[in-house]
């Protein structure tokens, strides 16, 4: 598969889901402490997702890099626009701002803080 | 494959000359790293950018031979 069509798979994905994580590993089954720190932070705010394991295409994990120039995974997506790695999404947890973001963009969670 | 810190912060300080750079080997493994970074050359970046910044001084290696770098980027106060 050419990087463009990579491309606009990643693009369908992240399009038609409100919430994506492209991670190493199964939402429930991470493999990657990377990964499990970002959908535990996920879950903890009650926010459905959609986890996109890397580690069973190789070139969606190569061309998740490539997509939003960033070298690492994981990566996380919301209403098609990528928030960042796992070091902003701890970052913006603590401070609130990941809660502030589900609730502008308007995404059911269950968590209210 | 580990690497050296002060390679890190090379680097890094080779990009952004007015930086303060706090490099932390969190396993004393040469792998596992937390890197504090504080310029003025993050002024006005979104996160996301401020670190695209650090990646791109890095030349590549992030995602590869550094794979457990934890990265804060932080706008020094006026």
């Amino acid at each position: 598969m050419s990087e463009a069509t990579v491309h606009e798979a990643i693009k369908k994905t992240i399009e038609g889901n409100d919430v994506v994580l492209f991670m190493k590993g199964t939402a429930k089954f991470p493999q990657c402490g990377f990964s499990a720190q970002v959908a535990q932070i996920l879950n903890h705010l009650g926010v459905p997702f959609k986890d996109i394991n890397v580690l069973e295409d190789q070139s969606i994990r190569e061309g998740i890099k490539t997509y939003a120039n960033w070298p690492t995974i994981p990566q996380l997506y919301v209403k098609g626009e990528f928030i960042g790695g796992a070091d902003i999404v701890r970052e913006m947890f603590q401070a609130g701002e990941l809660h502030h973001l589900i609730h502008e963009k308007g995404i059911p969670h269950t968590n209210h803080g | 494959m580990p690497m050296d810190p002060s390679e890190i912060e090379r680097l890094i300080e080779a990009r952004f000359p007015d930086a303060r750079i706090d490099v932390q080997d969190l396993a004393g493994d040469g792998d596992h790293y937390a890197v504090r970074v504080e310029s003025q050359a993050f002024k006005g970046k979104s996160r996301v950018q401020q670190h695209q910044m650090i990646y791109d001084a890095l030349g590549g290696r992030m995602g590869g031979v550094l794979h457990a770098l934890a990265l804060t980027t932080v706008t020094p106060p006026d």
